[in-house]
């Protein structure tokens, strides 16, 4: 019964958010200053993670591919379909969840016990849309762009490391990035980014907006709305492949 | 004039607040006195009185100017910048105009030089005054105060205290202020309503405050050694 009362709430916060809101003026700017400040603090850690990932699932997938009758070719056919539709949009999602989505929370839950929320009330301003919408929305434009970064620099590490060790060379590389591609897997990673960009926003917020008590507390919302965004990225992942590929 | 009635809040089935009535007239520095933990800033939190008074809906929330007990200060935003937001959110004024009505009210409150800092490099003490400044840029009708002087020095304290008075007289405002000082308690109460452990004991001006004949209300005017030499006079 908790869990059902808890996703009740949870989606009237979201209701909240599209009712009696500012003028557009106002969230043009919040959500160009978010979409900044999301951008910018995780453009780095994404990159670096990404070409990390690629280049290490080149080394193993050659690893495993110990078959001389496979062409080498095939390497790079594999890496770039666990990068476009598993590595780029969901393991990023995760990092998004822990840098991002830590930090909605930690930033709500600051505010509201200092207060600071209570301070946007009381102007009779619907704190929820003013606070969390921006955010939500910022997240929704930037995290696709991130995930398309991602993918490229996944597929650039793998490049880079097959030309490095000479496992694969460029040439063969790219003709096994070109390799049957389905441009499908495009549009599936960039309908689960959007996703993904949803569920973290709004569940970190939500975790962080009704935090009640003192800086303890703040500390704990922040765990569980990485916590459950995490588990609600699963989940989701799960459904949209069953929906959109099977 | 705001009007409660029978005001009552619980949380998890605590009663914090109970049968609070009473009413706070325009034009008056009204005050909540009380110790610590009786439920002073609980009934301060408008919504309190939103639910209990019809008259309080949406538009007149955008007429309260509140100053919280710890600040609220936006920590993401410069001095400046947290003095203009309601001016921002609330009005349509022209960006001169706003930096000018920012800058005299930070002038009011003896900051005029502390505008481009941000909330986490100013003192406590400042961070209230900055909270007053936030309070008031927007001429309220109504003006909230939580503490309004806790953490400042006793000089400052009675600047404060004198210009919440100059405003509230000055705009006619209807002026809520929660306060446990003495010295501000005879200062500035025209009206005070005292609590104890969210019940209201006893309410009335300045000059009857020191013999109310309340027990619990003496034990807390007196606690106080400059009061109790009063007393003894
Ligand atoms: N959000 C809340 N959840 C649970 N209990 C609360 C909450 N807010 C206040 N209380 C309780 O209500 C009581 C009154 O709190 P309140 O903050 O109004 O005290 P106060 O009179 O303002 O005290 P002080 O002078 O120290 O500020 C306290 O016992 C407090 O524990
Ligand atoms: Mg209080």
């Amino acid at each position: 019964m908790i869990f059902f009362e808890k996703v009740g709430r949870y989606f009237v916060f979201l209701r909240l958010l599209v009712t009696n809101r500012e003028s557009f003026k106002t969230y043009y700017y919040l959500v160009l200053e978010e979409c900044v400040s999301i951008g910018l603090g995780s453009l780095f850690l994404v990159i670096l993670v990404s070409t990390f990932i690629g280049a290490v699932s080149t080394v193993q997938t050659a690893y495993n591919l110990v078959s001389p009758l496979i062409p080498r070719y095939v390497i790079a056919q594999v890496v770039r379909e666990m990068t476009v539709l598993e590595l780029a949009p969901t393991i990023m999602a995760l990092i998004y969840a822990g840098k991002v989505g830590s930090s909605m929370a930690g930033g709500l839950g600051t505010m509201r016990i200092t207060e600071q929320i209570d301070a946007v009330e009381v102007m009779g301003i619907n704190s929820v849309s003013y606070l969390v919408l921006p955010k939500i929305i910022a997240s929704i434009i930037v995290y696709p762009l991130l995930v398309i970064i991602a993918a490229f620099c996944s597929l650039f590490g793998g490049y880079l490391i097959g030309a490095a060790t000479g496992i694969i060379t460029p040439p063969e590389y790219i003709y096994g990035l070109r390799f049957i591609f389905n441009d499908f897997s495009i549009t599936f990673a960039l309908i689960k980014s959007v996703a993904f960009a949803f569920l973290i926003s709004s569940i970190s917020s939500y975790k962080g907006f009704y935090t009640k008590g003192g800086a303890l507390e703040v500390g704990i919302a922040t765990t569980q709305g990485v916590t459950n965004s995490v588990i609600a990225i699963l989940i989701a992942d799960y459904l949209l492949a069953q929906l959109l590929l099977a | 004039m705001i009007k409660i009635k029978d005001i009552a809040k619980s949380f998890d089935g605590k009663m914090v607040l109970e049968g609070i009535s009473g009413e706070f007239e325009k034009g008056k520095c009204n005050l909540i006195i009380g110790s610590s933990g009786t439920g002073k800033s609980v009934l301060l939190n408008m919504r309190n009185f939103t639910d209990a008074d019809h008259d309080m809906k949406a538009e007149i929330r955008r007429e309260i100017g509140m100053l919280f007990q710890g600040g609220a200060l936006f920590d993401s935003k410069t001095v400046e910048k947290n003095v203009m937001f309601p001016l921002d959110i609330l009005t349509k004024m022209k960006p001169e105009e706003k930096r000018e009505r920012v800058a005299f009210c930070l002038k009011r409150v003896g900051l005029e030089n502390a505008g481009k800092k941000m909330p986490s490099e100013i003192s406590g003490g400042m961070k209230k005054r900055v909270g007053i400044a936030r309070a008031i840029v927007n001429n309220p009708a109504y003006l909230f105060c939580d503490e309004p002087n806790s953490g400042l020095d006793p000089q400052t304290s009675i600047l404060i205290d004198e210009l919440i008075q100059d405003i509230t007289y000055e705009f006619n405002t209807t002026t809520l202020v929660v306060t446990h000082d003495m010295n501000s308690v005879m200062g500035m109460g025209d009206n005070i309503m005292y609590l104890y452990k969210g019940h209201k004991l006893w309410e009335g001006g300045k000059e009857e405050i020191t013999h109310s004949g309340v027990k619990e209300l003496d034990d807390f005017v007196f606690a106080n050694k400059v009061m109790s030499k009063m007393r003894g006079k």
